[in-house]
């Protein structure tokens, strides 16, 4: 199965082994992600103005791009791109909406495009994923979901509040997935820029209530996340003495080491 | 004086953030689930339920508040509201309120160089603008 992928600019950068992974672990299991011809970045948050439609039309674009190249469903990895682009489909499901934006684009009929996350794709080949593994995770992890592939309701993957499409691919990987309640909790997001004491704040508590309930390592699938809680947990240490740093993952990653039990599990997670 | 005294053609802050979001921010009744929800809370001046209080009675005082900038759009609040307000998108209004007077929060050429040096994916760049400058 060939279906469209849109990367975004930090899959392409800062995140390019969630990519790489994910085009491995994917092709496992007959998936194939193929990039859109034409793409552009998508805005990174979704306006919440409402007569903010500049904002509105890159992502827009890049649905729109998808179904000229062909296809019905549009695959994202990264979750605030996939939050962007899913609120954006939904805006343009309205037909008024739909009528604003036009006069600001030149471009071919919307016919209806499905963003989805690439966690979504998951959801319906956990039997096909338990037959590729090779090599059991075995380890406990916890699946921390965030903000963006949940909030608002309408563009959640899974329950809102109690999510389990991420645990049931770790277990489905040989892993255990443990419970947490912080799994669906802001991590601080963009306050890296502006407040980056708060969002320090966040990891610790994040990262302490993960390994309270067990976890060994964390499983995410956004990009942000991934760094706020990566880089901050040197900033943590300093705070909080004897605080041990704790290996993060991108779910990709997980499925191929389960898969071809070649991934070097310290290529990502060096001290620097 | 009565808070509720202010009449809603008076509160012109109330109007524009109406405007601006689309909410009805007099729906709001106080429960307080936003500020128990919300993972910024313990940074903020004015708590999530401070800010639709202030709204409400036309404080312009929420307008210089921290808060408003601490926010992350994480719509946790949103979702749990039992009177449906999209909380978000009523601190989106207030930022964009300074916003669309050509005030910024962060002005990028006071951004440290070991900052940029440290790598920090474009996602948080881009978002931090988007939703800091105007």
């Amino acid at each position: 199965m060939e279906v469209a992928y849109y990367p975004g600019c930090t899959l392409k950068t800062h995140a390019k082994e969630f990519e790489k992974a994910a085009m491995e672990a994917y092709k496992a299991i007959g998936i194939e992600l193929k990039e859109l011809d034409k793409w552009y970045c998508c805005g990174t948050v979704y306006s919440l103005a409402k007569d903010n439609i500049m904002y509105k039309v890159a992502s827009i674009r890049n649905i729109l791009n998808a179904q000229k190249e062909g296809f019905d469903y549009l695959v994202v990895l990264c979750s605030m791109c996939y939050n962007t682009l899913k609120q954006a489909q939904e805006f343009i499901k309205d037909e008024s909406n739909l009528a604003r934006i036009k006069a600001f684009m030149d471009e071919e009929e919307y016919k209806g495009i499905e963003v989805l996350h690439g966690l979504e794709l998951l959801k319906d080949k956990m039997e096909e994923i338990k037959k590729t593994v090779k090599k059991p995770l075995g380890k406990k992890y916890a699946a921390y979901y965030g903000c963006t592939l949940l909030r608002p309701k309408s563009i959640a993957i899974d329950s809102y509040e109690k999510p389990a499409i991420m645990e049931n691919l770790i277990e489905a990987l040989g892993g255990i997935a443990v419970e947490w309640p912080l799994k669906n909790e802001c991590c601080g997001s963009y306050n890296i820029i502006t407040n980056r004491e708060a969002v320090v704040e966040r990891v610790y508590h994040i990262i302490e209530n993960a390994r309270r309930n067990g976890a060994e390592a964390i499983v995410t699938s956004c990009p942000l996340c991934y760094f706020n809680l990566k880089e901050c947990q040197k900033d943590v240490k300093k705070h909080y003495p004897g605080f041990e740093e704790m290996p993060l993952y991108y779910y990709t990653e997980l499925m191929n080491e389960a898969f071809d039990g070649k991934f070097d599990k310290g290529e990502n997670n060096k001290e620097s | 004086m009565s808070y509720y005294h202010i009449e809603k053609e008076e509160n012109e802050l109330l109007a524009r953030v109406e405007e601006i979001s689309g909410e009805i921010v007099t729906l709001c009744e106080q429960c307080g689930i936003c500020t128990t929800s919300c993972p910024m809370a313990e940074e903020m001046d004015f708590t999530p339920a401070a800010i639709m209080h202030a709204v409400k009675i036309g404080d312009r005082a929420v307008l210089d508040s921290k808060a408003i900038w601490i926010c992350a759009s994480c719509f946790t609040c949103t979702v749990r509201c039992p009177r449906g307000i999209d909380l978000a998108k009523v601190t989106e209004a207030l930022r964009q309120i300074h916003l669309r007077k050509n005030k910024d929060y962060i002005n990028l050429e006071e951004v440290k160089e070991e900052e940029l040096e440290e790598d920090l994916p474009p996602i948080a760049v881009v978002s931090a603008l988007r939703k800091f400058t105007g």
